[in-house]
């Protein structure tokens, strides 16, 4: 058994939590009048504990390995004109305090908690509202980010930043929190080995959550709701992405998922459910995609022509305008054991495999793909007929993407969980 | 007024002894049942209905007021020789064809919802705004059928006039549009599609719904430039105008032909 | 009375009626004549408001027709085939009628009795035979005490004692003062009630007057040879 870098962290910690305990209380009547008398007072693995009150100091900045705790009604308030607090040492903790008011700027990433080349350290249990940056981790180590409360300030998609930021750091664990309104609600750059579970990240005006370079990060459980789009997964390899949600991701260029120019990804047991896209597709390379659920989205899954060798397995597909549209005629990947709702074979043997091969493309997607005006005859009997046509023409379909064993739909519209 | 209410009621009378009515509202009343009952009554379940409706309306408002006019023929020549106003008569007769159509449409529509208590609530809009649209088509598509059916004497040749009339509006239109769509890629053409569409009552009807219904939404693009369009005050004004021109230029056009038409 | 002057009318470009005077009086039975084609049907249609004139004037009585409907109270029209509501009984119709025209007077059923209609005028429309509808449709063209009355072909389907009682009748109406005009293929039956013929050829009055004026003008003993006389064009026409 080899110790990763977590586990050395964890013992560091528990070594630091096992040593007496320096409690330094900040109160408006002392002992510290400020936290940044008690911060700087503070040993390595002290406590510095700061009443209910609202606080409005200079930037104040840690570098020892110590516990910064708010009591109940503690906030650090930024008048709107700076970064609250820069965390710089290992082994810090952040718990329990309401960052609010950093102001808005244009020429630099201010964020109400800024841990800048830092490892090992907790941030929990924090409220965060009106900031630019919430949470900004640039070269970090093995931090974990969970339990918070990040509510932005209406306004557009350049006069906010990221609720939770991440730059150049590695091993993150990002759990728990819930992220509203921001740019992005979890932007990781040149970031690897994140784990990001069980968040709900809703109504950020770019994504919910925002990959690029982030290879080997795995995201699972999380709700992606209601953004300008979904998740966004761009030049990075390895990630795995199950369990989640994507809905309500609507607008003219808006998806659930966004591939952009990724190999080697897993895409298993997530829902796609009322977005205008489900998954765009663009430049993804050995993507497999199995298990997932779409549902009354325009387009489920949107596969340009720059895409190859995806797999895409046991997927059910419910209410969509479209299933699948392509806008190339190469094969794009492998479709098998999908559950179509639009399947219009029969199943003889009664094996739950459809006997005749499915072609999710319609003839109408390509059209709409050519002329997206045609759109507007979505549901018109013309294009039933075309529909129709289609099933008795098979030349009209393309041939390209087809499901060999497509399984039957059961009448309870179970699917696939 | 009183006139036209004495002449509607036996004209709306033998407009509903033809069973067609009834048996077209019962028709629509089971399948609601049926989607309800067996789709869950979510989304689906509407668009299906809607998919039907507009399918059907158009159909049964040319059909049915086509076959209305050469029915009460004879009626109306002896009502024309009574001292009655031709446009009262006109108005009874539309009337009392029209109304009957789209209240079995409605009702047709309505009342499994009814049943299942989905007639209250956020979401009842949406087959309330079905319903309306459906009787609104019904009202347009019999008027279309009167300046038929007043025009060609002959009982086949109208129905056959009335049958090419909904393929065309029902099908050959989108065709055009779509060819037009595609002859002219990517420019950016929502303004004229959207004007040829207006021109089809049909059309109008469809992008209306489909516009209240999430659908909207996942047309991508398209939608948006629709939402955007559409939404405002002036599209909203254009669109109730082009609506309002529809409930009423047809009839018009209509009274005016049995005005001046020699029986 | 009923007062025609130069009435056109066309089809397309088949010209139906070419400038038609005619002038039938009150307290006599026109008789309305001329081959197939002759703009007969077409003369009814104009002097019941459904069909318009191209050109050309009409009155009806004391009224000129103008577009309003009310000079129509005064005509009882009695159609050629009467196709009814089938499932209206008579009285249905007649009540319907009445509330339509919004008369104050009651219905004159006088004919009714006469006909011996008894529970046939409470059945519906559609069981009765065809004489019995025929004999409703008497009835109803009666019912309103009309001051004109237009019928065509009116004995069509009746049983020669319900002949009997309707010229009876139409005698009765021609002595109380009623414009009677009238067209039947059988001639001897305008013999014994015409007084006045109309003789359409062409959309054009060929020849009017008296019946005896035309057996005078013809030399023939009867109405019906005369107007096969007419109708074979042998006879110089004019208008009397």
């Amino acid at each position: 058994m080899v110790a990763g870098t977590g586990d050395i962290e964890m013992l560091i910690l528990l070594a630091l939590a096992l040593a007496p305990q320096v409690v330094l209380e900040v109160t408006p009547d002392g002992p510290y009048r400020t936290i940044a008398a008690a911060v700087a007072a503070a040993p390595r693995s002290a406590t510095v504990r700061v009443a209910a009150g609202v606080w409005r100091e200079p930037t104040i900045e840690i570098t020892e390995a110590i516990t910064l705790e708010g009591m109940p009604g503690a906030v650090l308030d930024g008048e709107g004109e700076r970064e609250l607090l820069v965390v710089r040492g290992g082994g810090v903790i952040v718990r329990g305090f309401t960052f609010r008011n950093t102001g808005t700027t244009y020429s630099e990433d201010r964020a109400a908690l800024h841990v800048d080349g830092a490892w090992g350290c907790l941030i929990e249990q924090n409220r965060f509202e009106e900031t630019f940056f919430a949470i900004y981790l640039s070269r970090v180590e093995g931090c974990t980010v969970r339990d918070n409360l990040v509510v932005g300030t209406p306004g557009t998609e350049s006069a906010t930043g990221n609720a939770i930021h991440s730059w150049g750091s590695r091993n993150l664990r990002i759990e728990r929190n819930d992220l509203r309104g921001h740019r992005d609600g979890i932007y990781l750059e040149f970031t690897r080995h994140a784990t990001v579970h069980d968040n709900v990240s809703t109504g950020h005006f770019r994504y919910g959550l925002h990959f690029m370079y982030a290879d080997s990060s795995t995201y699972a459980r999380n709700r992606f709701v209601a953004n300008g789009s979904g998740v966004a997964v761009m030049y990075s390899r390895g990630v795995v992405m199950h369990d989640n949600d994507f809905s309500g991701n609507r607008g003219p260029t808006a998806y659930g998922l966004l591939l952009k120019e990724i190999t080697d990804a897993v895409l298993a047991r997530n829902r796609f459910i009322n977005n205008t896209t489900g998954i765009l597709a663009d430049g993804a390379e050995r993507v497999e995609v199995r298990e997932n659920r779409f549902e009354s989205n325009g387009w489920a899954i949107r596969l340009l022509a720059s895409t190859s060798g995806g797999r895409f397995l046991a997927n059910t597909f419910v209410g969509n305008a479209f299933d699948v549209t392509v806008n190339g005629r190469g094969t794009l990947g492998v479709f098998k054991g999908n559950r179509w709702d639009s399947y219009r074979g029969w199943d003889l043997d009664a094996d739950g495999t459809g006997d005749v091969a499915h072609y999710p493309v319609r003839f109408f997607a390509l059209l709409v793909e050519r002329a997206p005006v045609a759109m507007l005859l979505q549901r018109s009997l013309f294009v039933r007929v075309l529909d129709a046509a289609e099933r008795v023409l098979p030349v009209l379909t393309p041939r390209g993407v087809v499901d060999e064993a497509p399984q039957m739909l059961r009448a309870d519209r179970g699917g696939a969980e | 007024m009183n006139t036209i209410l004495r002449l509607l009621v036996p004209a709306a009378r033998e407009a509903v002894r033809g069973r067609w009515l009834l048996g077209l509202m019962i028709g629509l009343a089971l399948l609601g049942e049926l989607l309800l009952r067996f789709s869950g009554g979510g989304p689906t379940t509407l668009v299906s209905l809607l998919d039907v409706a507009l399918i059907l309306t158009p159909l049964a408002g040319l059909v049915i007021g086509t076959m209305q006019v050469h029915h009460a023929r004879e009626v109306t020549e002896l009502l024309l020789a009574q001292p009655i106003a031709r446009g009262r008569l006109f108005i009874a007769l539309y009337l009392g064809t029209a109304l009957p159509l789209a209240l079995a449409l409605v009702i047709g529509l309505l009342a499994p919802f009814a049943w299942h208590g989905l007639l209250v609530g956020p979401d009842a809009w949406r087959i309330v705004a079905l319903a309306a649209a459906s009787g609104a088509l019904a009202l347009v598509t019999t008027a279309f059928a009167f300046i038929i059916a007043l025009r060609a004497d002959d009982r086949v040749r109208a129905l056959g006039i009335a049958l090419a009339v909904w393929l065309v509006a029902a099908v050959l239109w989108d065709g055009l549009i779509l060819l037009i769509a595609l002859g002219l890629g990517a420019r950016p053409i929502e303004g004229p599609l959207l004007v040829m569409l207006a021109i089809n009552p049909l059309d109008l009807a469809r992008v209306l719904l489909l516009l209240g219904t999430d659908a909207a939404a996942l047309l991508g693009y398209t939608g948006a430039v629709l939402q955007r369009t559409l939404g405002t005050d002036v599209g909203r004004l254009a669109l109730g105008s082009a609506l309002l021109l529809w409930l009423t230029v047809p009839p018009m056009v209509a009274a005016r032909v049995f005005a001046r038409k020699d029986f | 009375m009923i007062h025609v002057r130069g009435l056109a009318k066309r089809f397309g470009t088949r010209v139906v009626l070419a400038g038609l005077d005619a002038t039938m009086i009150g307290g006599r039975v026109t008789a309305l004549l001329g081959p197939n084609g002759a703009g007969k049907t077409t003369f009814l249609k104009i002097l019941l408001g459904l069909a318009r004139a191209d050109a050309g004037t009409v009155a009806v009585g004391d009224r000129l027709l103008d577009g309003s409907p009310e000079y129509r109270r005064q005509i009882g029209y009695m159609p050629q085939i009467a196709r009814f509501p089938a499932h209206l009984s008579g009285r249905d119709l007649l009540g319907m009628l009445a509330a339509l025209r919004g008369d104050d007077m009651a219905p004159d059923l006088s004919l009714a009795d006469a006909f011996d209609l008894g529970d046939q005028f409470d059945r519906p429309l559609g069981v009765l035979s065809g004489g019995m509808r025929q004999k409703v449709n008497a009835v109803l063209a009666m019912a309103f005490r009309p001051s004109v009355l237009i019928l065509d072909e009116p004995t069509a389907g009746l049983d020669p004692l319900a002949c009997r009682v309707l010229k009876d009748r139409l005698l009765a109406e021609r002595a109380r003062g009623t414009t009677v005009l009238i067209t039947s293929h059988v001639l001897p039956e305008l013999e014994e009630l015409a007084d006045d013929v109309l003789y359409l050829d062409a959309g054009r009055a060929a020849w009017a007057g008296a019946v005896r004026e035309l057996e005078r003008h013809t030399g023939e003993p009867t109405l019906e040879r005369a107007v096969a006389r007419l109708l074979a064009g042998g006879a110089a026409l004019a208008v009397a």
